[in-house]
């Protein structure tokens, strides 16, 4: 494959590569070993406690890759992308919630105790099959693609991009919210999926399940970083550069821009979904809270944080924020929205690249390179 | 996501036939945009092979020509066709693009995070299908087009520079290298040799005269020199309608061109 | 005795005042029985110690014809089993309940006579007859009252519970009735209890009244008339009765369909007002500079705030006549406070990330977080109380049992004025001409020499003052929190886009058409799913228009 520019591609080298490696068997083999073998009372131990935490940062990373595919690399900013996570998360809890059968505080095999209490009678239809551990996979990939496919064709194909794309994404996470708080929909509402027992016969409780839920989202990371660089390192990956750069351009020299980004999009939210699926047996819990505006818009500063168009860059990003996040609402919980808050402003005006760029600009000297240009032309 | 191949000929809307020789044909053909007539009944035949230059005072209607034979813009009537019967009014972009028509715009515009190299690759006449493109191979042919296309261009040396670090001109020449790349039958030129050095468009006109054999070239300009040097025919647009065809010096004695151009 | 202040003005007449005081004071330490000599209410009153229920009722009867305002108190008492005998002097007192005991009211003179124990007093009973008596009376009573609101109440409870027994006081009192209103819902109350009459005429004639109504339990009551009984006959035998009533139930039906209509068309306009008032502002600077503002809802939000401290210090400094007054003077005090923050984020962030509206949508966000936590640490995280002044306050009756808030409808005005004002300054002021050549062609206006930096940072605080005001209108009829931005950020962005960016024709008619179109899904679907409704066919519109409903045309808006 022709020459590529390191630089967009971030780590491109042998020892970049080994370097990725290195930390991926860090985080698969010792990490458990510091939790399953080492005894809880030395200092090398590592508390279940921070198992669940770190798993829950995977699944983060892994959504971050996801959005850096379609915003660093395609220039779709979405502000939606909690849709497929939650949705991803929600089939999932839906298979938990069938397998929790009879043990629910209203002890009936069929229904899950919110249906009971709303007096249903039957399972939905669209409930039906999710006691299959590979329908509720399947769906888990196929909710989020399809939905973002549809949305995707409709949105590109009527040439919506920048800030409107952005804002129409937004309304569709909201409207996906306002409805998953209803009770109707036979979701859960308000509360959302909870109270899950096992996963594919394992118990949600044990340690064992814990480290095993870890372990697999460790994999799932490394594997969702190889499937987003194989396609940033194609010739599909430098027509979305080209997209983000001049879009009307590549449509003239015959590339179809609405199939690129549909695409992408769609691979990105597959890949948002698998996140949330991997989620929510960690955290325990779904509910419409995951769909909060608010909520979607964050992911975008963990990939600005660690650096757009860097794979990696994303991945140290939602390592990053949400790290933060974890220390500040336990120290200081008033002062977490201060620092987010001060963390989007900051970032966007001094940190165009993210930490990954800065790191690469303090070594090869050229901070000036990196900092933001004044007051470009705005057209458009 | 089923992409216009190769042979575009076999599934591009098919219409009454033009003229035998016309590579385009534009007949009758007007876009307004709020009431104002951009291009009004607009009739022109560029035939095989052919190199015409396009001149006309700002607001004459060459850029929504241009916009209306690529797919950008839907004329409000008239009959636009691509060699003989290939209809252009109902395909997109990507589509007439794919049949073969490549245009350079008026401000250039080429990838400028990507590599001169891979603003060429991107190029390159090929099947452009997503999945195609998604896990397309570069064959050693292609290796070897970018090379040639490179030294044409002048920019061999500068190939795995960012195309954003490339001078003006550099970059109107780059972009005149994906248009070549792109083998296109029929290649649109929109001001190429705006902003550019009186040497480098001294080597501009050349490799326009090297292209020109063996494609067919429309060339949108304000300079009258340049167009001068190019030596072909020339229509004179104005008001959204061809007011005079003809050889340069022709077209400078006509009365009509005269008075577009000094009369206010 | 109100105002012993203005007595003291006159010395000569302190001593009276000292006499009077004196006389009082023992008079109320009486029995009730030194009084009966010359007050026939309070010899009628006494009469209730009588055991015999028959005796009681005269009484009652008694007090009624005398036709004393201090009856209606009274009979209250005594229906609502709050009407005692003190044990001591067997008067007649009112008790409201205390711990352990009763604080007494004399009925006859109004004041109080001290506290008793439980046992101290012995209740008057009353029994059903009595009263459905007492209610009939005290209805009566009401619709003689000085009042004409007082009789609309008394009326409208009569024909709540329509008897037979109260058809020749309604006849009576519409005789006497002078105000159109009143006697319009006393004619219907005849009609209701006309409707069992035997007279088929009589039926036919009411059910010509009722036609004209809009009120659903007449309607209810028309339907009961084909209910059938048993033997499959209808209730109302008469065919033509029968036809008359089918009639006037379509009639009314007409008319409640024509009235929903009606009051979806008028909520929609105030939730589109509330709309092109949150909007306006963020068309104002997304149409000028094509940024993406996320913090606009916060400017909304400290509008808002801005107005609860005017508030405040009304009630602390201001005399509490000009009280209802803070609202006009938080108009411009939120438009500069939310103004002031516009400019320093324009200057102090946005202006360093043109051309990169992502980026500035990110950093707004930022900076909207920020605010809300700021207004959270200061002011706490509950909702501030802004209370509606006086002259906002009380509803706007339409009949058929909709009515709509003077703050909605003061609202309505206001947007639009607001709208006026802004249309205005644009068209005519020089900045306005500034604002719009930048929006046009910000090259070509800059080359011209008009400074687009001010530019920019003005129209940033025009956008964001707007949304202030907006801040001012929505305390008014919603919480005030910190989150109060975020509910209608979303909405403001749908309705630019739906109205198209750069347009205020398109704010306006996509503000309102958004508002009506969701209080029209709202009975099919309910409020949040009509929202969802909503937000989908934007989605679709978008296809359609995909630079919205006033979108500019032509090449300049490729670019």
């Amino acid at each position: 494959m022709g020459p590529i520019t390191s630089r967009l591609m971030g780590l491109e080298s042998r020892r970049g590569w080994m370097l990725m490696l290195a930390l991926g068997l860090i985080m698969l083999v010792l990490v458990p070993i510091l939790n399953l073998l080492v005894p809880a009372d030395s200092i090398f131990h590592v508390r279940t406690f921070w198992i669940s935490i770190l798993g829950k940062y995977l699944c983060f990373a892994i959504l971050a890759l996801a959005l850096d595919l379609i915003w660093g690399y395609a220039g779709i900013l979405s502000l939606g992308h909690g849709a497929f996570f939650g949705l991803g998360g929600y089939a999932m809890g839906m298979y938990m919630m069938r397998q929790i059968g009879d043990r629910s505080v209203y002890g009936n095999p069929d229904l899950p105790d919110f249906m009971v209490f709303l007096n249903w009678q039957e399972l939905p239809w669209y409930w039906f099959g999710f006691d299959q551990f590979w329908f509720a996979a399947l769906m888990v990939v196929l909710v989020p693609g399809l939905l973002a496919f549809v949305f995707g064709w409709l949105a590109f194909r009527s040439r919506i991009t920048g800030v409107y794309f952005s804002i129409i994404s937004q309304a569709l996470v909201f409207a996906i919210m306002l409805a998953f708080f209803r009770n109707e929909m036979g979701f859960g509402g308000n509360n959302g999926l909870t109270d899950f027992k096992d996963i594919l016969g394992f118990d949600l409780a044990s340690r064992n399940t814990k480290v095993g839920l870890y372990a697999v989202s460790v994999i799932a990371l490394a594997l969702v970083y190889l499937i987003c660089r194989g396609v940033v390192s194609s010739k599909l990956g430098r027509v979305l550069i080209a997209v983000r750069d001049a879009e009307s351009r590549v449509r003239f020299l015959g590339y179809s821009v609405t199939n690129a980004k549909l695409f992408v999009f769609t691979l990105s939210a597959v890949l948002a979904g698998i996140a949330g699926a991997l989620f929510v047996p960690q955290v325990g819990i779904i509910n419409p809270g995951e769909f909060s505006p608010a909520k979607s818009i964050e992911i975008a500063i963990w990939v600005a944080v660690g650096g757009r168009g860097s794979l990696f860059g994303a991945i140290v990003g939602a390592f990053a924020v949400n790290g933060a996040r974890t220390y500040f609402t336990g120290a200081a919980p008033e002062i977490w929205l201060f620092f987010l808050g001060g963390l989007f402003v900051l970032v966007t005006l001094f940190m165009p690249k993210g930490i990954v760029g800065l790191v690469q600009a303090l070594r090869e000297g050229k901070l000036a390179d990196i900092l933001p240009k004044r007051r470009g032309q705005l057209d458009g | 996501m089923a992409e216009p191949a190769l042979e575009p000929m076999s599934e591009a809307p098919v219409a009454a036939a033009a003229p035998a020789e016309s590579i385009l044909y534009l007949e009758g053909v007007s876009v307004s945009f709020d009431g104002f007539k951009a291009l009004n009944s607009l009739n022109l035949i560029i035939t095989r092979g052919e190199m015409r230059s396009i001149i006309g005072p700002n607001g004459a209607g060459k850029t929504t020509m241009m916009d209306v034979v690529t797919g950008n813009t839907r004329p409000d009537e008239g009959r636009v066709l691509f060699g003989e019967n290939i209809d252009l009014t109902v395909l997109d972009e990507t589509a007439v693009a794919n049949l073969g028509i490549g245009r350079k715009f008026q401000k250039p515009t080429v990838f400028e995070s990507l590599s001169v190299f891979e603003n060429l690759h991107l190029a390159l006449r090929t099947d452009r299908g997503t999945f195609k493109t998604l896990f397309a191979r570069m064959t050693d042919g292609q290796g070897e087009r970018i090379d040639r296309v490179l030294e044409t261009i002048r920019l061999t040396e500068r190939r795995y520079d960012l195309a954003g670090d490339l001078s003006h001109g550099q970059k109107q020449w780059l972009e005149i290298g994906m248009l070549l790349a792109q083998e296109p039958e029929l290649m649109l030129l929109d001001e190429p040799v705006a902003g550019m050095t009186d040497a480098e468009t001294e080597q501009t006109v050349s490799l326009l005269h090297e292209i020109a054999r063996d494609h067919s070239l429309i060339v949108v300009e304000h300079d009258m020199e340049f167009v001068r040097n190019l030596d072909c025919q020339v229509s004179v647009l104005h008001e959204g309608r061809v007011i005079a065809e003809g050889a340069m010096d022709s077209i400078k004695s006509d009365p009509r061109v005269i008075e577009v151009y000094l009369g206010r | 005795m109100k105002n012993p202040m203005r007595l003291f003005h006159n010395v000569s007449l302190i001593a009276s005042v000292a006499l009077l005081l004196g006389f009082f004071t023992v008079a109320t330490s009486w029995s009730a029985g030194a009084q009966t000599v010359d007050d026939p209410f309070a010899a009628a009153l006494q009469t209730l110690n009588e055991k015999s229920f028959k005796k009681k009722a005269a009484a009652i009867e008694a007090m009624a014809e005398i036709g004393d305002p201090r009856a209606t108190a009274a009979l209250e008492a005594l229906a609502a089993g709050h009407l005692f005998s003190r044990k001591s002097d067997n008067a007649i007192v009112i008790g409201s309940g205390i711990e352990n005991g009763y604080a007494l009211t004399d009925p006859v003179s109004g004041a109080g006579v001290g506290d008793v124990g439980k046992r101290d007093v012995k209740k008057i009973t009353v029994n059903n007859r009595l009263r459905g008596q007492i209610r009939g009376i005290l209805g009566r009573l009401a619709l003689s009252s000085e009042d004409a609101a007082q009789r609309l109440t008394a009326a409208q409870n009569i024909i709540k519970s329509p008897s037979p027994g109260s058809l020749d006081l309604l006849r009576d009192a519409r005789d006497r009735e002078t105000v159109g209103k009143v006697r319009d819902v006393l004619e219907t109350g005849i009609a209701i209890i006309e409707l069992e009459s035997d007279d088929t005429r009589l039926r036919l004639a009411a059910i010509q009244t009722l036609s004209g109504s809009t009120d659903r339990e007449v309607k209810a009551l028309l339907e009961q008339m084909f209910v059938t009984d048993d033997a499959g006959d209808f209730v109302e035998a008469d065919a033509d009765v029968r036809a008359a009533a089918q009639a006037a139930i379509d009639d009314i039906n007409g008319r409640l369909s024509l009235l929903a209509v009606a009051e979806n068309l008028l909520f929609g306009i105030s939730l589109g007002s509330v709309l092109l008032l949150a909007a306006i502002g963020l068309a104002v600077t997304f149409g000028v500079m094509g940024v993406i503002n996320m913090a606009h809802g916060e400017m909304i939000m400290l509008g808002a705030y801005t107005t609860f401290l005017v508030q405040e210090i009304f009630r602390t400094v201001a005399p509490p006549e000009a009280f209802g007054l803070y609202v006009v003077a938080a108009i411009p005090a939120a438009f500069l406070v939310a103004g002031a923050f516009g400019v320093l984020i324009e200057r102090g962030c946005i202006r360093f990330l043109y051309g990169r509206p992502l980026e500035t949508l990110l950093a707004t966000w930022g900076i909207s977080l920020i605010l809300q936590q700021l207004v959270r640490t200061l002011f706490g995280a509950n909702n501030r109380e802004v209370a509606n002044p006086q002259w906002l306050s009380g509803a706007l009756e339409l009949g058929g049992g909709v009515s709509i808030t003077f703050s909605r409808i003061y609202i309505i005005f206001f947007c639009l004025a607001v709208v006026a004002l802004l249309a205005a300054f644009i068209r005519y002021s020089r900045f306005g001409l500034n604002m719009r050549a930048v929006t046009q062609n910000r090259a070509m206006a800059s080359s011209m020499g008009i400074k687009t930096g001010q530019v920019d940072a003005l129209t940033f605080a025009l956008g964001s003052g707007i949304a202030g005001i907006a801040g001012v209108a929505l305390s008014q009829i919603s919480n005030v929190s910190p989150n109060l931005g975020q509910n209608f950020i979303v909405d403001s962005f749908m309705v630019v886009v739906f109205g198209g960016v750069g347009s205020l024709w398109g704010t306006i008619v996509g503000a309102f058409g958004l508002g009506i179109v969701n209080k029209f899904l709202e009975p099919f679907s309910g409020a949040i799913l009509g929202k969802v409704v909503v937000l989908i066919i934007i989605i679709l519109f978008i296809q359609k228009r995909p630079r919205g409903l006033f979108a500019l045309k032509g090449r300049a808006a490729e670019a």
